[in-house]
């Protein structure tokens, strides 16, 4: 029977940890993160409407957790999530066009899904809470 | 002529690769993103209106039309969204081919199922059956 032959030892090349953290570098991953994160989070959305068509009684459950702080929370941070991913997703839709790879432009588009991220949920939940009254 | 691919001149042109489905997985995934950037805000939107209603209200406003469709559009599109991006993610960081055959179809499965469970639900709302 033939020797296994010695694993050769070949140059690595280099992994996250030798690289500087940037804000980009940051943003990108959170992205990814973030698309995870409402997989999972996309499970509400589906207790929230098989209850709604279930009945009152199911329902009820629903309109608790939506009333205590900590639903409050999640949906808060939910719907910061969708929003966040939704213009990251942009980002990535304006670089498969050839544009925004130069390092100021990055660096402006972080900053921009960031910011536009926040006040669009703020948006949301002053039209949806407010405006429409789902907050009243 | 020097042979440097076993490909066929055929499959070559077809450009659809070894799995048969070329760029798809990539342009489902650039679609869905388009069309999610406004069906998330307004869903977003729509969701916490609903915070405070009774079952009554919820049940009413999610079964009218333009909400409906809303809805239906945002459920569509992010259930395939979902399974195309933790697709990618299984991929990327499962190597075991027995792991990643059997994460690839449950992400396949569930998320078929939820896709089902909330048009099924909006449906039933829509129609009052």
């Amino acid at each position: 029977m033939a020797e296994r032959p010695a694993r050769v030892e070949r140059p690595l090349s280099p992994h996250l940890q030798v690289y500087r953290l940037t804000f980009s570098f940051l943003m990108s991953g959170f992205h990814r993160v973030t698309g995870i994160v409402l997989y999972v989070g996309f499970l509400l959305v589906v207790w929230w409407l098989l209850a709604a068509a279930s009945g009152p009684n199911a329902y009820a459950w629903v309109q608790w957790f939506m009333s205590t702080w900590i639903g409050r929370l999640v949906l808060l941070g939910f719907s910061w999530g969708l929003i966040h991913h939704s213009l990251g997703g942009v980002r990535h839709l304006i670089w498969d066009t050839g544009r925004g790879f130069e390092p100021n432009e990055r660096e402006w588009l972080a900053r921009s899904t960031l910011i536009g991220s926040i006040s669009l949920t703020l948006l949301a939940w002053i039209i949806g809470g407010f405006v429409m009254g789902g907050l009243r | 002529m020097k042979v440097t691919s076993i490909r066929t001149p055929l499959a070559k042109v077809r450009g659809l690769g070894s799995a048969k489905s070329g760029t798809e997985h990539w342009w489902e995934m650039r679609l869905t993103a388009i069309a999610l950037v406004p069906l998330t805000f307004a869903a977003v939107v729509i969701v916490i209106s609903l915070i405070g209603r009774n079952h009554a209200a919820v049940a009413q406003i999610l079964g009218s039309p333009l909400v409906a469709i809303i809805m239906l559009l945002f459920i569509y599109s992010t259930t395939l969204h979902m399974r195309l991006g933790l697709q990618s993610v299984i991929e990327d960081y499962v190597h075991g081919k027995a792991m990643k055959t059997a994460l690839l179809i449950a992400n396949t499965f569930l998320t078929i199922v939820l896709w089902l469970a909330c048009t099924y639900a909006i449906l039933k709302l829509s129609f009052g059956v």
